[in-house]
């Protein structure tokens, strides 16, 4: 990083379009540590932390009703069996995890009374355990204490396969340990470096061993509590009709001071995303719309009004292409796509270099996005401290360029072909209008370069089933380009990359369950990974997961489209955080309303 | 009449089996599987996703799933949703109370206007009442729900902000004020519902009238010297209703089943969206459930229509 970056990071953070701890994150990646970094901020006048959802009301209560809209409502409400956001965010304000995210990407302590640090040595120095101390004198709803026994117990709960719960993959690999009543040990088989996981964000809220530990394996499915959350968020439960309505009331004895403002939470679900962003945007009638995947154009004619602003929330979305290193033409051992076959034409590293130019990302963001899609070169777009530099261009003449000097040929119908072998590809995706559109946009440009595109698009319960007897799915990607959005839930790329290991290719042995859907595989890549999963110091970790993005964006293993925020609408009165690293209502407790 | 009913109630059992079987194999080849969300979430390992499936059994042949689905709904049982990990039946029965108020109400307010207005427009054909009648039955029938829903919305909740959109299943009111706001949220989707019905039944009771209204019998009776009232109310509609009833008996098993659209639209919380959010997250026991009740209640009604036909209409008999 040169002197001319860090001048308009520090302008950057001046304007408050960078937050100052990522900030400093960043500066910790080029080895400038925190104090340097902070002292680079203090000369060029920048004033100190300030959070822009300060909590100002003096006292608890007195806010009455905040009422959230969900077009599809919360279905259960415990955390453990969420099978989406929306029953994460309904479980949300009743459970707590020891710690959130907030949304730059970093951790701030609930239940826990600090953040592990390498300072107090409660992240062990070889990276194989990380101790929590636990904030003391919070209860749970019903007036029980909240001990380390429930952390414990939460671990115990979740890893048992009898259990099924969702959350199970952020504990089976982990043993917890109990050291006194609020301090817990979780250690790794491993060096780790992305400790944060059990107990952290979504998969991480803890549940009462009161109330659980007779229903944890086979019987989880009849603790009462299942449907009658006893947590110790900041508000009670009332009432819970799935799918329909969730009702909540302030817990009097929240271990925040003066926290919650409101007195009742209430979450109706039901309809769909465009009549709920007018119920917040147009009649007010709601305070905050989840979820909002509605074309950007209306809802800025909506937002007019004034009555709710529509957030755009980072997270961790991308809307990408991946080209098919298999032939999916050929069939072997009754399966298409196949490791033993190679594409005839993709595998020129000239004809996706040329695809990667064709893709017109400006257009797509400006013409069908707007404000709900950024065009991107990078796979992985946040947090800052993850973003590489990497810069993308739509030029058909280069493209054209490219195959001319690849010896692709235009042949008599205006198809480039070489050796027999022509550039008709077919480009599958789900249906959804914006996507079709986007579909469009790539044919056109790939026909001016002598690339014939035929556009295939599949139900959208088709194509993310795991249904092995279907041909159409996209982990059997039968088809040579498909488009779809991932989600990286982590604040943190460590295990979204894996979909690009050679171990992870989607096969018929694996039942399509491997992760690398691409079929993409390269020695230095899996090198590279490996290091950053076992590399403890931060910014060395960072620079090789950068390193991991880049090889395959080089590589063209995918094509990142559109980085998608998340889009929710909140009324302008309320003030507060919303994170798009963890669940919506994470930081519902410091909601007020101002005005 | 006890041997008709008897038989028939016996010949029902095996087309409900049919019916069940039918329903139990299409949905089992229904493309997607209910924890497809999990499949694409790179932090849930495949192994968790493979455990909940055969927790439910989902990896069992259909004919098995069939047969302990059978036998545990002959018990009583309705099943156990995979999206709300609870009972089918209590689902159900939290959504029915507002599915039988709405489609209720609907049916009710449809019959309250279509019965007056189709008489009156059989008893003087092609008069000004008439044709105004029949063009607004025209255009009542031909315009979707999901129009004439958005259209409401849009004049009385965003324009006059006289009426709130999104249905409240329980209102933080009471006494007068309860109902009040209630009538509030409640007046829009039963309007939709109700003008859609009451176009086609409109339609229909003005052509069972008008088919009746020039039979001899009626000419008879005024020449008689009896009032055209009486005649209308005591001879004409009542010969003239018999279709009537069976129509509306076929409709019964609407008034369970809800209203997809509009209570999409509404976010009235009944049966219809119950359905609809169990298709769309691929909930096989709640969809299953919810198609089989409303299939035995079609047969159910069409035994019920059978049987009021014969007691209004001592020509048919059951033998």
């Amino acid at each position: 990083m040169d002197e001319k970056k860090i001048r308009r990071l520090v302008s950057a953070v001046d304007k408050g379009r960078v937050s100052r701890r990522s900030f400093i994150q960043k500066m910790m990646a080029v080895g400038i540590g925190a104090p340097a970094a902070s002292q680079i901020l203090m000369h060029y006048g920048v004033a100190a932390a300030q959070t822009p959802y300060k909590y100002t009301p003096t006292k608890r209560g007195g806010g009455g009703p905040v009422k959230l809209l969900y077009w599809q409502g919360p279905t259960l409400l415990n955390p453990h069996f969420a099978t989406g956001s929306k029953d994460q965010d309904g479980s949300r304000i009743f459970y707590e995890p020891l710690a959130s995210w907030d949304e730059d990407g970093n951790l701030t302590p609930v239940l826990a009374a600090q953040i592990p640090s390498r300072e107090d040595n409660t992240i062990a120095a070889d990276g194989t355990s990380v101790t929590w101390k636990l904030k003391k004198g919070v209860t749970w709803h019903d007036g029980k204490p909240f001990t380390a026994d429930d952390v414990v117990f939460t671990w115990e709960y979740s890893k048992d396969p009898a259990t099924a719960a969702v959350t199970s993959g952020s504990y089976k690999d982990v043993t917890v340990t109990k050291v006194d009543d609020f301090t817990v040990k979780v250690t790794f088989k491993a060096p780790t470096p992305f400790w944060a996981d059990a107990f952290c964000g979504y998969a991480g809220m803890i549940i009462p061993k009161h109330q659980f530990a007779e229903f944890i394996g086979g019987k989880s499915r009849d603790a009462p509590a299942n449907l009658k959350p006893v947590g110790t968020g900041p508000y009670k439960f009332v009432d819970f009709k799935p799918g329909d309505l969730l009702k909540a009331e302030i817990n009097t004895n929240y271990h925040i001071t003066n926290q919650p403002y409101f007195d009742t939470v209430e979450i109706k679900g039901g309809g769909d995303a465009v009549s709920a962003a007018r119920a917040v945007l147009q009649t007010g009638e709601y305070d905050f719309g989840w979820n909002l995947q509605v074309e950007d154009e209306i809802l800025v004619k909506m937002e007019q009004g004034g009555k709710a602003k529509v957030r755009i929330i980072k997270g961790g979305n991308i809307e990408h292409i991946g080209v098919n290193r298999t032939d999916p033409n050929v069939e072997v051992d009754g399966e298409k796509s196949s490791l033993k076959t190679t594409h005839p034409t993709l595998s020129d590293p000239a004809v996706r270099a040329a695809l990667n130019l064709l893709v017109d990302r400006t257009s797509v963001e400006k013409f069908i996005y707007g404000r709900t899609g950024v065009a991107t070169a990078a796979f992985v777009n946040a947090p800052d401290k993850f973003k590489s530099s990497k810069t993308f261009e739509f030029s058909v003449d280069k493209a054209n360029k490219i195959l001319d000097d690849a010896g692709w040929k235009k042949g008599a119908d205006g198809i480039r072909e070489k050796g027999g072998k022509k550039l008709k590809y077919v480009f599958q995706t789900s249906i959804n209008a914006p996507r079709q559109k986007t579909q469009a946009i790539i044919k056109q440009a790939c026909q001016k370069a002598g690339i014939d595109l035929e556009l295939k698009s599949v139900v959208a319960s088709v194509f993310f089933s795991s249904d092995l007897a279907n041909p159409d799915t996209y982990p059997k990607f039968y088809t040579d380009l498909e488009m779809f959005t991932t989600t990286m839930g982590q604040p943190d790329p460590g295990v979204f990359m894996r979909q690009f290991l050679t171990n992870e290719r989607a096969t018929k042995e694996n039942k399509w369950q491997g992760r690398n859907y691409t079929r993409f595989s390269s020695k230095e890549y899996d090198e590279t990974w490996e290091k950053a999963n076992t590399e403890l110091d931060a910014a060395k970790r960072a620079a090789l997961l950068i390193k991991c993005n880049d090889i395959v964006i080089d590589e063209v293993a995918v094509i990142p489209v559109v980085y998608r925020p998340s889009v929710e609408a909140l009324a302008s009165s309320i003030k507060g955080q919303i994170s798009g690293w963890d669940a919506q209502t994470a930081f519902v407790n410091g909601w007020f309303r101002e005005g | 009449m006890w041997n008709y009913l008897a038989r028939r109630l016996v010949i029902a059992i095996p087309s409900l089996l049919g019916i069940s079987l039918i329903l139990f194999t299409v949905l089992a080849m229904a493309p997607g599987d209910p924890f497809s969300e999990l499949a694409t979430n790179p932090n849930v390992p495949p192994e968790v996703q493979a455990a909940l499936r055969a927790k439910f059994g989902l990896d069992d042949p259909v004919l098995t799933r069939y047969w302990s689905w059978i036998t545990a709904m002959l018990h009583g049982d309705w099943g156990f949703s995979f999206v709300s990990r609870v009972d089918v039946d209590q689902l159900i029965l939290q959504r029915l109370p507002t599915t039988l108020f709405i489609a209720g109400s609907a049916l009710l307010l449809a019959l309250a206007i279509a019965l007056p207005v189709g008489v009156i427009a059989a008893s003087r054909p092609y008069s000004w009442f008439d044709r105004i009648a029949n063009t607004f039955a025209f255009v009542g029938f031909s315009l979707p729900t999901f129009f004439t829903g958005l259209v409401l919305i849009l004049v009385f909740s965003v324009w006059l902000g006289w009426l709130p959109f999104v249905f409240k299943s329980d209102l933080p009111y009471t006494g007068v004020q309860w109902y009040w706001e209630m009538a509030k949220q409640s007046i829009m989707p039963i309007a939709v519902l109700a003008l859609f019905q009451a176009a086609s039944t409109t339609r229909f009771v003005r052509s069972a009238v008008l088919d009746v209204i020039r039979l001899d019998y009626v000419t008879t009776a005024r020449a008689k010297g009896i009032g055209s009232t009486a005649v209308l109310l005591r001879h004409v509609v009542r010969t003239a209703l018999i279709p009537v009833v069976t129509l509306v008996a076929l409709q019964m098993p609407g008034v369970f089943g809800g209203a997809i659209v509009t209570e999409q639209i509404f976010r009235v919380p009944g049966i219809g969206s119950l359905l609809i959010s169990s298709i769309l997250a691929n909930d096989t026991p709640v969809v299953m459930a919810v198609t089989f009740v409303l299939s035995c209640l079609v047969v159910l009604s069409n035994l019920i229509a059978d049987i009021l036909y014969g007691w209004l209409d001592p020509r048919i008999s059951f033998s």
